[in-house]
């Protein structure tokens, strides 16, 4: 039996944590003044789903805080309870304790019984200082009159729970039976309160105030209940026929196949131009279909592994809030692009940097309120995250309109910090320095930032997943901050060289310009060669000899030398040729072998040959540089 | 060592092998660890990799090494035509090909039948061997192949794993 439920958690994380997503979001736009019903019953459900399965797999911790929670957020959907921003920001932090807790249950770590005693106490606060504010305003008999509607609210709850785990285990089609009873379970629990309501607004006659006010209440628990039902099974319906779970393995096994299929497919057009004869037309006519279908199919299977950029955009709402309300600064954030489509497993790694990036902006980038009316903007600040795809990369912006970055500032530090500047340096150079380790103009540490660790490691993890951070700013309007990325990790943009009967494969993003040089641009220092071009030397790295290959091109200038910058470094790789420019998939050459030197990975090309994508940055590693920099200041 | 070896096999039951041709020797190998046989095809070479890894190859999307014992152990003469054979295996996680000679057949011995290699003259380290076997009057060479290939000797794969 425990076996059966085991396979079951990972089923009820992932959708516990959807619920939590949910629940969050909708507290975020949530009006407080005016809530809307629908808004209150969402996030009730999204509590409710997770007590019921939480209560079903004897996860206690999440049962006990989501049943306080419920409670609360049940007073606060009967109209009960008025919702304050104290009592939002509540539900905020109970929502991040559920995560919490949610996440020690699925790595199996220990339970911070403490934590969640906290948010237990926080929450009956809250339910308590209602309950003496309603009593205040009621009789004891009207209060009593509430209590059963809670035990009933509770039994109800009870059956809920049961037809959520059904939810996780059963199909679609026993879903939908499912839902139906449910509603009537549903109706059964609020028709049983009313009519012990009923007696008791007969036996003990009341104020006619009071009347007016058990009226109200009936009439809200009246609407409330079928709300509910017509939403929850909405949400079923769009949930169940949208999406479906499937493992990444499988998807990227798919992919694979069919990788294979376009190999396939391209032998058997090069074998069919052999054909003569009878039937070639109609085998040609074939095999462009088939072309067609198969390249379609690529497409498609690649796609399913793209996720839309809501994903990671979707929690900056919360983040802004908590921030500006910690600073005491007005920031509005305005999302733009949130569908835009990008490979999951880059989804994971940009949240970090762009957690940080987006803390920048409100933390060092928008002013106090004061100081902006005082330099004549707007009072509330605003924070732009929008995404945007562009051929084979996706564009991702953190736009501010605050203090933007103050180059004197930044000169004066890098100084402090032994890095080399000089005065002509261009602004784009400038900003680049605010990535180096342990730089951070910020006078003092805050909690928030200032400790210098940070846009080194932003740039370090986008770097990482193959993208790039470009820094726009003026002083006194703001900054923006552009992250590049591909958008998947599984191709990549190259450009094929050839060096002796070798192919290898050189990422275009790091690809300066490719140039056959004449012989006065081939200089020799120190028994290496360079190539001055434009006022710089490039240190100039044989592929051959690095690859130790034989019979390729030694001259330079019969040859091809790709200039190529990367992180810290620049040189110029000299290869034999230029075969063209490609969209690659790339394979894990690790997978069956172990590292090669200089090799990043492998890809399949259309002939079924492997070729080797070059990891520019450990060819880099391998060329001296700093005699070169000071050769450039020299000229 | 060997003896362990052999008693890694279990006894009175019968095991399977693969034999095939290394120059002049009858070798064999557990015929669960081959995943196929195919023809030698033209591989990718890996830039500074000992002699005997002659490169790597497309294995349906994955990329897989192929590796010539005939090299590595200097026996026959490593001569790629037509009738030269890869047979890929299957080594835990990994997919590895190695180029024999020939492929010759499969063979069932019982565990008792194997006996203990020489000290000497067998070109492979008895560590990586079950032991020896007599088929029609032909002696064949038992390798365990999953601890040769994952061997620091030929250092295919990272020593960590």
């Amino acid at each position: 039996m425990s076996i059966d439920m085991n396979q079951f958690h990972g089923v009820f994380f992932d959708e516990s944590e959807e619920h939590l997503v949910e629940m969050e979001e909708v507290l975020m736009t949530l009006s407080v003044e005016s809530p809307n019903p629908e808004d209150l019953n969402c996030i009730f459900r999204a509590a409710h789903s997770i007590k019921g399965g939480s209560g079903i797999f004897g996860f206690d911790a999440l049962t006990g805080l989501t049943h306080v929670m419920e409670s609360l957020l049940d007073q606060a959907r009967k109209g009960q309870t008025h919702l304050t921003t104290p009592i939002v920001n509540t539900l905020l932090t109970t929502g991040d304790l559920l995560r919490a807790i949610l996440n020690s249950y699925r790595n199996k770590e220990d339970i911070d019984w403490a934590a969640i005693e906290a948010g237990t106490q926080a929450l009956n606060a809250v339910i308590d200082d209602n309950k003496s504010a309603q009593n205040n305003e009621e009789n004891e008999q009207g209060f009593g009159f509430f209590t059963p509607i809670d035990s009933s609210e509770v039994n109800e709850n009870v059956d809920f729970g049961l037809f959520d785990e059904n939810e996780f285990s059963k199909d679609v089609i026993d879903d939908e039976v499912k839902s139906t009873p449910s509603n009537e379970s549903n109706g059964f629990g609020f028709f049983e309160p009313l009519e012990s309501v009923c007696d008791q607004g007969i036996r003990t006659p009341v104020l006619s105030e009071h009347d007016a006010v058990i009226q109200d209440d009936l009439d809200s628990t009246k609407t409330k209940p079928s709300n509910t039902v017509k939403s929850n099974s909405k949400k079923t319906v769009v949930k169940e026929s949208n999406s479906l779970r499937v493992d990444t393995q499988k998807i990227d096994s798919l992919v694979n196949l069919v990788g294979e299929l376009v190999i396939t497919q391209s032998m058997l057009k090069l074998a069919s131009e052999d054909v003569f004869g009878h039937g070639t037309e109609k085998l040609q006519e074939a095999l462009e279909i088939l072309d067609r279908n198969v390249r379609q199919a690529q497409e498609t299977a690649m796609s399913m592994r793209m996720l839309p950029m809501s994903f990671v955009f979707n929690r900056f709402p919360r983040v802004v809030r908590d921030l500006a309300a910690k600073l005491d600064k007005e920031v509005e954030l305005v999302i733009e692009g949130s569908s835009a489509e990008i490979d999951k497993s880059l989804i994971e790694k940009l949240v970090d940097p762009l957690t940080h990036l987006v803390r920048n902006s409100i933390d060092h980038g928008i002013e106090l309120p004061a100081k902006r009316l005082a330099a004549g903007k707007p009072q509330v600040g605003k924070v732009t995250l929008k995404a945007e795809q562009g051929g084979g990369s996706i564009l991702i912006s953190i736009v501010d309109d605050g203090a933007g970055l103050d180059k004197q500032k930044i000169l004066e530090k890098a100084k402090q910090n032994g890095i080399e500047t000089h005065d002509k340096m261009p602004d784009s150079d400038i900003w680049k320095l605010i990535f180096a380790a342990g730089f951070s103009t910020a006078t003092e540490v805050t909690d928030l930032s200032g400790r210098g660790v940070g846009m080194d490691v932003v740039k370090q993890n986008i770097e990482s997943i193959g993208g790039q951070v470009e820094i726009e700013s003026e002083l006194g309007k703001g900054s923006r901050f552009i992250i590049r990325l591909p958008l998947t990790l599984a191709i990549l943009d190259g450009i094929c060289v050839s060096v002796g009967d070798q192919v290898f494969i050189i990422p275009l993003t790091q690809i300066v310009e490719s140039i056959q040089p004449v012989s006065n641009q081939i200089k020799t220092l120190v028994n290496e060669q360079m190539l001055w071009i434009r006022d710089a030397y490039w240190p100039i790295l044989p592929l051959y000899e690095y690859m130790n290959i034989q019979g390729a091109e030694s001259d330079p200038t019969q040859a091809i030398v790709v200039l190529i910058t990367t992180a810290n470094k620049r040189f110029g790789l000299l290869v034999d040729g230029l075969v063209g420019q490609q969209q690659v998939v790339i394979k894990s050459l690790e997978h069956h072998y172990k590292p090669v030197p200089g090799v990043a990975g492998a890809t399949i090309m259309g002939d079924g040959s492997v070729a080797f994508i070059l990891d520019v940055e450990s060819l880099a590693s391998t060329v001296n540089q700093p005699s070169v920099d000071i050769e450039v200041k020299i000229a | 060592m060997p003896k362990q070896q052999i008693e890694t096999l279990a006894k009175d039951t019968e095991h399977e092998f693969l034999t095939f041709v290394l120059g002049e020797e009858t070798y064999a190998l557990d015929v669960m660890t081959v995943k196929e046989i195919r023809g030698y095809q033209p591989v990718t070479k890996i830039a500074n990799a000992p002699d005997f890894v002659k490169g790597v190859l497309n294995l349906r999307g994955d990329i897989v090494p192929i590796i010539d014992l005939r090299i590595k152990f200097s026996v026959g003469e490593a001569t790629y035509n037509e009738f030269t054979i890869v047979i890929m295996l299957n080594i835990g996680q990994r997919v590895v090909g190695i180029v024999v000679d020939e492929v010759s057949d499969v063979i069932k011995v019982m565990a008792q039948d194997i006996k203990p290699p020489p000290e000497f003259g067998i070109v492979f380290d008895s560590s990586y061997l079950y032991g020896l076997t007599t088929i029609e009057e032909q002696m064949v060479i038992l390798i365990n192949i999953e601890s040769l290939i994952s061997s620091d000797e030929l250092g295919l794969f990272e020593s960590s794993k």
